[in-house]
């Protein structure tokens, strides 16, 4: 299988959007480069920006790898794909609005009802409920992989609470300090308005009671999360508390946050905890990060929670399995993003398939994330892959599978120098009553072991800065 | 029959509490098999009351109130007349389809020795109503219900293993069973009145409704061993206990906390209703 390079296409050419990049590597003298990449990462350790891997008894938290060859999409690529994006975000939320309202897509039967129904993450508290301004899905972490030089999947879409901006801004900024030089030589799309978009979006999303300036927060699970680097940064940069849940306090359905000043009432919360643990008076009665009776304020209309409660629903993989349809059904057109071919494991016909061919496949868990729970068929050993076929027969429904994708690969500094390397990209999309916004570009993440397809961090993988360019 | 409830749930605290807010899933609706005829709820101090409703009909009041509190107790008085329908539940509020009643929940995680039960009980009998009630028939003799009183429960699949549980439990366990059978099962709190037939009717309770296409949904007390009757009051249904329970609390302060329940459901001359 041979991936595409976007540097070199099939290997032979030079695609234009690398021109200059090429040049420039190949005039760089290595020890240049050496140095430059020891000061990122000495840059990241200094600013702390760390991430912790579940699972890994030896360090909790580790530096995310960094590679300074930035990936680089050209304008007209990236209009595609923000297009594309849109348009999916978009059917994301009339999805969400439509399952905990009218149910046309079920009634349509343009996906199974008891995908939905017996879906955990189907939230009934949410049933029938207005959300302010008819927003689920604030903000969207759309995972994309490419093939060729035309052709994007949407892998994932992430409805939840998608981390990673954070690598997405600081990546600008170290590659912004280290090499002043190739910005010069390219016109670069900025992506340092990130706070102010989301800003403007959670402004735009406040109750209709709530003042012309809202008092906004972002709610951490704290500091074991392994994303709250990511929660300190954005709360910075958006100028908003950072808040935990112990912080906030519900009297008679108001939220109010715990101030030097006394409490103040909080009008939207920018939370970063899991539906399970955002209110231990409505979901597990355990959550001790959670706020007691958040989600009585919320239905009695006075905070607004970005995202909303129960999106999950939405990012399901089994779900995912009909985006193509739903996005069809609620936009009336033909979807612009493809996705992956996927086999749902529920019907039998496909399991049987999947039980056949498990060497070749990607099977993942309906509801699992981040790259756990997981089997690369191609890339497994025999005891994986005896593990995983016992999963599937006992539960096929808890799991989808799809065709190993050649991802395409980018150019990468290794032990070895430069050399191909597997990437995906994470753009995220803002839905505000202010509309939909979309910095260019995103969160490209990259394999750096050779040959491997798995770029999620807690599993090895890197980030780069990726570049559109303007011109 | 003519049933008066009193119930009051008492709560006192070492350290005062500086905040409360609660959950109540403590008011009954009618159904064709009940009929509320009078019902109050009060705390003893002063707070807020909301009103609303969750999504499987439950009433459901949030109550907020400020310390100091160093004592709350809530008090419900009610009168309910039931009519005896062999557990079939029709004519109350039915929000959500009950299809979402087949997922499983923390409390009601399947494990092969239930799974295994489920179909061992179930293998002689040939409709979806047979099979439920063989399935209860064999939880009854196969697990033994404890008294509530200082116990919480522990899930389906652990109250299984200890063949032992309380009512909660036994109901967690039907209801785990029912759905490995395919069957849309929900958990039910409510009060049993006193009666000299059933081994457990002491006031508070928990059972389980199965959903029948043929039907809509039958309620089977498990630990009883038999369809609810006319002594039987629901009060609220969820996916499990956690999703209906009577009372969700939170408090700021407040430690020390000592908890003291006294339930009273008994079958009552109609003469007397007006007192």
């Amino acid at each position: 299988m041979v991936a595409f390079d976007e540097m070199t296409g099939s290997g032979a050419e030079l695609r234009p959007a690398y021109d200059a990049l090429d040049r420039w590597l190949k005039e760089a003298p290595p020890e240049m480069l050496a140095l430059r990449r020891s000061q990122a990462e000495l840059f990241f350790r200094r600013i702390g920006i760390t991430f912790a891997v579940y699972g890994d008894e030896e360090s909790t938290e580790r530096l995310i790898p960094f590679d300074i060859i930035p990936r680089v999409l050209t304008k007209p690529e990236w209009t595609k794909l923000e297009a594309g994006l849109r348009q999916r975000v978009t059917a994301l939320n009339m999805f969400l609005a439509d399952v905990y309202g009218p149910k046309e897509c079920l009634k349509a039967g343009i996906i199974p009802p008891d995908l939905v129904y017996r879906n955990a993450c189907y939230q009934l508290e949410m049933v029938d409920f207005k959300v302010p301004h008819g927003i689920y899905c604030h903000i969207a972490g759309i995972d994309i992989v490419r093939v060729d030089a035309d052709t994007f999947y949407v892998l994932e879409d992430n409805a939840r609470t998608p981390s990673g901006v954070s690598y997405m801004m600081e990546n600008r900024e170290v590659m912004l300090r280290l090499f002043p030089e190739l910005f010069a030589m390219h016109r670069v799309a900025p992506v340092d308005n990130y706070p102010d978009q989301l800003l403007a979006t959670l402004r735009s999303v406040a109750p209709r009671s709530a003042p012309s300036d809202p008092t906004i927060c972002l709610l951490t699970p704290g500091q074991f999360n392994s994303a709250f680097y990511e929660h300190s940064f954005l709360a910075d940069k958006l100028g908003i508390e950072l808040v935990e849940g112990s912080d906030l306090l519900v009297k008679d359905d108001v939220v109010y946050m715990r101030t030097t000043q006394g409490p103040k009432r909080v009008d939207v919360i920018y939370r970063r905890i899991d539906d399970d643990f955002i209110d231990p008076l409505v979901f597990r009665g355990d959550s001790v990060l959670g706020v007691p009776g958040l989600i009585g304020a919320y239905k009695a209309g006075n905070v607004t929670l970005a995202n909303a409660v129960g999106t999950g629903v939405a990012d399901d993989k089994a779900v995912y399995s009909y985006m193509p349809e739903i996005v069809k059904f609620f936009t009336g057109e033909e979807p612009i993003l493809k996705n992956v071919p996927t086999f749902r494991c529920r019907e039998p016909e496909a399991n049987a398939y999947v039980l056949d061919n498990l060497d070749k496949l990607v099977v993942k868990e309906v509801n699992g994330s981040g790259g756990y729970g997981m089997l690369v068929g191609p890339h497994a050993n025999k005891a994986q892959i005896e593990t995983f076929r016992r999963k599937l027969k006992a539960s096929p429904e808890g799991f989808i599978a799809q065709p190993t994708l050649a991802l395409s690969t980018c150019p990468t500094f290794v032990a070895s120098g430069v050399a191909p390397r597997h990437v995906d990209l994470r753009p995220y999309v803002l839905s505000g009553a202010n509309g939909i916004s979309c910095v260019p570009g995103g969160l490209t993440r990259v394999a750096l072991k050779e040959g491997s397809l798995v770029v999620n961090s807690s599993q090895g993988g890197g980030t780069k800065d990726t570049w559109v360019l303007d011109a | 029959m003519r049933i008066r409830i009193s119930h009051s749930i008492s709560y006192d605290y070492a350290e005062p509490a500086r905040h409360i807010t609660q959950i109540l899933r403590l008011t009954p609706r009618d159904h064709d098999g009940q009929h509320v005829m009078s019902w109050r709820i009060e705390p003893n101090i002063d707070g807020r009351m909301r009103s609303s409703q969750d999504a499987h009909g439950n009433i459901v009041h949030s109550f907020y109130a400020d310390g100091p509190i160093s004592a709350l107790s809530i008090k419900i008085d009610g009168l309910i007349e039931t009519v005896d329908l062999a557990g079939v539940v029709r004519g109350g509020i039915e929000r959500v389809p009950s299809e979402v009643y087949r997922r499983d929940t923390l409390l009601t995680t399947p494990d092969e020795a239930l799974r295994g039960f489920a179909l061992e009980a179930t293998s002689q009998a040939d409709t979806p109503l047979s099979r439920m009630h063989a399935l209860m028939d064999a939880l009854h003799t196969e697990i033994a219900c404890v008294d509530a009183s200082g116990r919480i429960g522990i899930g389906a699949a652990a109250a299984f293993a200890a063949r032992e549980g309380i009512a909660q439990d036994i109901a967690h366990v039907f209801m785990t069973c029912a759905r490995q059978l395919g069957m849309p099962a929900r958990y039910v709190s409510g009060y049993v009145a006193q009666s000299d037939t059933l081994p457990h009717a002491n006031g508070a309770h928990a059972w389980a409704e199965v959903y029948f296409d043929d039907y809509g949904w039958i309620g089977f007390d498990p630990a009883n061993g038999l369809c609810p009757i006319d002594t039987h009051v629901r009060v609220a249904a969820g996916l499990d206990f956690a999703d209906a329970a009577p009372v969700r609390g939170a408090r700021k302060g407040g430690d020390g906390e000592n908890l003291a329940v006294l339930v009273s459901a008994r079958e009552t001359d109609s003469r007397l209703v007006n007192q």
